[in-house]
């Protein structure tokens, strides 16, 4: 015998996980929160702290979207456990853009370049080029060498080309001809 | 796409580690996580306590000394890749990391939690074997050398216990004089390979091969040698027509089946492609390291 689903009267709005204490600096700033193990670094991102410029695409490392940048490494926030950033620095897509909302040059040459269209991957993106073009690492800057170094990163709207694009002229920026 | 609920337990030291996997059932290690938290994610694999041994600092070291590479537990592919004195003890792996994966995912995974994860298609296990390298186990009753001939048993199955700690992995370095290669093949860039193939190859005053060695990941159940591969070019000069041989001899080392990415046939193909490539690749290196 079915019986119709009802409407729960009263659902605990938080999560009954055991929690551990995990501090971390976040684009410049120290919090400390309490998380389940268990909790994800995308959805700490996300739902402990609100910044929801970091996305969640396939959870499962493939598609780039949620890279975040760990002690200066680009690495997927989706890959990655809370409790594991504990004492780590961390940046996002929203440590990019300064106060007033004037944009990176990495954002600007994207914007110019046409480098997006839906802009779901774009953080992702972003971060992983901004890591590179920090790195101190010789870069390639051929089309070859940025499909290379962006094969990590999905985008299902703009077919790469103008990504490519703007990822050689941010680079200028950086005088990583 | 949510990881199920486990214990977390930060290591502090290689004896706590230990200790903790001896008397947890169902712990499982975290290293890098890069194989592990997805198949968490997928609900695939549900450990009852996660040993995190990142924090451990015995872990984060890499010994290049003149006969190998001696890697901890905790390095990450990327710094293997970067680093000098490893490249300059073995070149093999910095041409076969940089087919592992992608950058982001090589800045946290690590060499030897992809060493034990031991999928078939992967290429470090591989480098291990042609290497001729090994990893050392511990347990809280001991520790072991195992060659990584016996350390592969089957797709992601090796002979680690339950209870053992694969503490590091040693690479030997490249023969004085030897001649490698490595050549992959995969439908997009940082896949598995369909099919992998490495060569080292040591040859006489005169050019003769005193001795070749080829493996392979992707092709079957483990990373496997291509014996009737080296048995084809040892004690002959590597010429093409040795090297074409040497290639046509590797069709009986794809034990894989027909698969939903490619046939057996394909495989077959693509495997005698790839040996000629790391082959030729291996001649022009030694000539190299000759001049």
């Amino acid at each position: 015998m079915r019986h119709k689903p009802a409407i729960a009267p009263n659902i605990p709005s938080v999560s009954a996980d055991p929690t551990v204490e995990v501090t971390m600096t976040v684009n410049g700033q120290t919090v400390t929160r309490h998380v389940s193990p268990r909790m994800l670094l995308t959805d700490f991102i996300r739902h402990e702290l609100g910044l929801t410029g970091t996305h969640v695409g396939c959870e499962h490392g493939v598609c780039g979207a949620c890279t975040v940048l760990i002690d200066g490494r680009a690495a997927r926030a989706c890959l990655t456990f809370a409790v594991q950033a504990d004492g780590a620095e961390l940046r996002t897509i929203e440590s990019e853009a300064s106060e007033d909302g004037t944009l990176s040059e990495l954002q600007k040459a994207f914007a110019e370049c046409h480098g997006l269209q839906c802009g779901y991957c774009t953080p992702g993106f972003i971060m992983n080029i901004r890591a590179h073009l920090e790195s101190g690492e010789k870069l390639d800057l051929s089309d070859e060498g940025i499909r290379d170094m962006i094969s990590g990163n999905l985008c299902r709207c703009t077919g790469y080309k103008n990504i490519v694009a703007a990822v050689r002229k941010s680079a200028q920026h950086f005088n990583r001809k | 796409m949510k990881p199920p609920l486990f214990d977390y337990c930060s290591a502090q030291s290689v004896q706590d580690a230990l200790q903790k996997l001896h008397e947890t059932p169902g712990a499982l290690i975290l290293a890098g996580g890069q194989s592990l938290i997805p198949a968490m994610n997928f609900r695939l694999v549900s450990p009852s306590t996660l040993i995190d041994i990142n924090r451990i600092p015995e872990f984060r070291k890499v010994e290049v000394t003149s006969d190998g590479i001696v890697v901890g537990a905790t390095i990450r592919h990327r710094d293997l890749e970067l680093d000098a004195a490893v490249h300059a003890a073995n070149p093999l792996l910095r041409l076969a990391l940089a087919h592992v994966a992608h950058v982001p995912i090589r800045n946290r995974g690590t060499t030897v939690g992809s060493l034990c994860h031991a999928d078939a298609a992967a290429e470090m296990p591989m480098i291990l074997l042609l290497t001729g390298g090994s990893v050392m186990a511990q347990s809280v009753s001991g520790t072991r050398t195992i060659p990584a001939e016996e350390f592969y048993k089957f797709h992601m199955t090796t002979a680690k216990a339950s209870d053992e700690l694969i503490v590091s992995a040693r690479f030997p370095a490249l023969p004085r004089g030897a001649g490698y290669g490595f050549a992959e093949f995969a439908r997009r860039r940082g896949d598995y390979a369909l099919a992998a193939v490495g060569a080292i190859v040591s040859c006489d005053d005169s050019g003769i091969v005193t001795d070749a060695r080829l493996a392979a990941c992707g092709i079957g159940s483990k990373p496997v040698r291509l014996t009737a591969a080296e048995n084809a070019l040892n004690g002959r000069r590597a010429d093409k027509a040795a090297m074409a041989e040497a290639a046509l001899a590797t069709a009986d080392a794809v034990t894989a089946p027909d698969d939903t990415q490619v046939t057996q046939a394909y495989r077959r193909h693509l495997l005698a492609g790839l040996t000629r490539q790391v082959l030729a690749q291996a001649v022009s290196a030694r000539k190299e390291a000759i001049a």
